[in-house]
């Protein structure tokens, strides 16, 4: 029984890793697209390490948005990681080092893998093979993306900035399906609308995320 | 603040609070109410950042063939396609739309 459910999640691990892995080629070639360089992208890689925020620098520098937006933005976006770290806490168990490297680990993806696990050993296990096959594959396949990328020269005549979009989109789309974020999307998209030719650069991200702030507390105070 | 500058301060805040959720007990940042915050915020964010790759230029809003391929890429969404697949055929849409002359 344990065994089966062990090897349920390493292949559940694989198989996402090797999703998540592919799709770091196109962040590589977008971050050089959108003016960094082959380390400035690498670093994001192995440090920052998580797809939306490092997808929002890339996203936000190509607009010439300020490094105090962009900083804000990322840091809005990876909220979630700390969240996930505390639902994982209990999976990663004692140990400071352990911690440590599960901290740097703890994505979407490895904790929506460990999530899906019914057997304690099987939910480590999901964890830890996913957290690491994606940050080994993730780092690799971001390297060859920003050496494509570099390669490639004019990055809208292959629709690279298109791809920085769909990837948003594709980011979006799972959080989408039911009328409560449907609406908050909605509103976020309008008041970008708005705020982009009235603002300066970074700044209309931060009125979508305060506006989309503010709909979610009213509706948790009509909620309770 | 430089390019450098801005990956560090944003890569250490970003990982700090991945590590700062080891800390946090668990009874206060698994309260399904900050859940449901953090998960709308994300929509939010997500959602401006769909509305700047795919129109914006500057400081103006622009319909080009990205909003094509982003028309493409969620009817792939739609029908499940995977992460990689939707990416790559909306770059494919956008850069065939600029070769043929239909859309800037």
């Amino acid at each position: 029984m344990t065994s089966a459910a062990v090897r349920s999640a390493v292949s559940m691990s694989l198989g996402v890793a090797a999703a998540v892995s592919l799709y770091g080629i196109s962040f590589g070639a977008l971050a050089v697209a959108s003016g960094l360089d082959f380390w400035q992208t690498q670093v994001l890689s192995l440090f920052m390490f998580s797809g939306g925020s490092q997808f929002a620098v890339i996203g936000l520098a190509a607009a010439g948005a300020p490094g105090p937006s962009i900083i804000t933005a990322a840091g809005l976006l990876g909220i979630r990681n700390g969240l996930y770290a505390v639902r994982m806490s209990a999976v990663v168990g004692p140990g400071f080092l352990k911690r440590l490297v599960a901290g740097q680990w703890t994505i979407d993806e490895s904790t929506a893998v460990s999530i899906a696990q019914t057997d304690p050993k099987a939910e480590r296990v999901g964890f830890w093979l996913t957290g690491a096959a994606i940050y080994v594959g993730w780092n690799s396949m971001t390297a060859l993306g920003a050496v494509i990328g570099n390669a490639l020269g004019d990055p809208k005549a292959w629709g690279l900035d298109a791809a920085a979009a769909a990837a948003f989109v594709a980011l979006l789309w799972p959080r989408i399906q039911a009328r409560q974020p449907i609406a908050i999307a909605a509103v976020a998209a309008v008041v970008t609308i708005i705020a982009v030719p009235t603002t300066p650069a970074g700044v209309p991200i931060l009125i979508a995320a305060a506006a989309g702030l503010l709909m979610a507390l009213f509706s948790e105070r009509s909620r309770a | 603040m430089t390019m450098w500058t801005t990956i560090i301060i944003a890569s250490a805040v970003v990982m700090g609070t991945k590590l700062l959720g080891y800390l946090v007990p668990a009874s206060v940042a698994s309260h399904p109410r900050i859940q449901r915050v953090s998960d709308l915020l994300t929509v939010a964010l997500l959602a401006s950042l769909v509305v700047t790759q795919t129109a914006g230029a500057g400081s103006a809003i622009v319909v080009d063939a990205r909003l094509i391929a982003v028309g493409v890429a969620a009817v792939l969404l739609r029908f499940r396609a995977p992460f990689i697949v939707v990416v790559l055929v909306a770059a494919g849409v956008a850069a065939l739309l600029r070769l043929v002359g239909w859309a800037a």
